[in-house]
């Protein structure tokens, strides 16, 4: 990565402008071509630095269900659960972490039936209770990543 | 605060247009215009109008941030007093190194913690760093914490309305 690549991903975290030529806009501010712009970004996520460009999406405000939960899974049965999980297409993202409540995914769906709709599928084909902890409340998030 | 606003067709179609990503091209709201079948001018109104609801949260660049180095992720949670947390969220949410930062509920007896907030360092050592920074802020409102490092990442398809 070189001082333009570390800009962009500095300074373009948000902010990217809708107008006519959004990426004009943001080579001026950053004292580069539009052309090099859209290379950069286009490069940046074929080598897996950015993981996306574009909106950000808030499920909730969607109307949508957005939810954490958490299963105690033992180590024999880890990988069942996991491959299980996996098929369930209302599970979003899931992650292994080292604590007694072994498995943490996001359920998403469109609406609260199918939030409910989808716990129970996932007990009764895990066997394991779940441990829902939808959010209260989310408060203001800073991410930022520096490059 | 979670005020549902339901979208409309063409906001939806919008929605399916861009959620994996901008065409990079330079003009990429008219290639939106063109695939949803309205003017980019309206595609531009409907997203600075979704930009103002929070429906959009931002736009821009999201940066692997394992590939940034940032390879230890902590979730971090907090047993507080209920009637705090709405405080020490505002301040450990503005924290640079919390990405993201929640009260859930508790479920007791086995689970105390109803404040969460994710900590990315690039090893442990600098997760448990800022993670003491968080006690400082927290002081005597901590009534016991954790941080669970993931281990591995079992499924990550990203969040999708259906088409």
């Amino acid at each position: 990565m070189d001082a333009l690549d570390r800009a962009i991903i500095n300074s373009l975290q948000g902010g990217f402008p809708v107008c006519e030529r959004p990426f004009e806009e943001v080579a001026s501010r950053l004292h580069t071509s539009e052309q090099e712009i859209i290379s950069r970004i286009g490069q940046l996520l074929e080598r897996g630095i950015l993981s996306r460009f574009g909106p950000m999406y808030h499920a909730e405000r969607m109307g949508g269900s957005l939810s954490l939960a958490a299963m105690k899974i033992p180590a024999g049965d880890f990988e069942r659960v996991a491959e299980v999980l996996n098929g369930i297409p209302e599970v979003a993202h899931n992650y292994a972490r080292d604590h007694v409540l072994s498995m943490w995914f996001v359920l998403a769906t469109e609406t609260p039936q199918e939030h409910a709709a989808a716990l129970e599928k996932i007990e009764q084909q895990t066997g394991y209770p779940v441990y829902d902890m939808p959010k209260i409340k989310e408060y203001f998030i800073g991410l930022r990543f520096a490059a | 605060m979670t005020t549902k606003m339901q979208l409309d067709e063409i906001d939806r179609r919008i929605v399916l247009a861009t959620q994996s990503g901008l065409p990079l091209e330079a003009q990429p709201y008219h290639a939106v215009a063109r695939q949803v079948g309205i003017t980019a001018e309206e595609v531009m109104e409907r997203m600075r109008h979704m930009l103002e609801t929070g429906v959009i949260r931002r736009i821009g660049v999201v940066p692997n941030h394992y590939a940034l180095g940032y390879k230890a992720n902590g979730m971090t949670v907090w047993d507080v007093p209920d009637e705090r947390v709405d405080e020490l969220g505002e301040q450990v949410g503005a924290l640079d190194f919390v990405s993201h930062c929640y009260q859930r509920p508790r479920h007791l007896p086995d689970w105390p913690y109803n404040f969460f907030a994710m900590v990315h360092g690039h090893d442990r050592g600098e997760v448990e760093e800022l993670v003491q920074r968080i006690a400082g802020l927290i002081g005597d409102a901590d009534r016991g914490h954790e941080i669970l490092y993931s281990t591995r990442i079992l499924k990550k398809t990203g969040l999708r309305i259906g088409g």
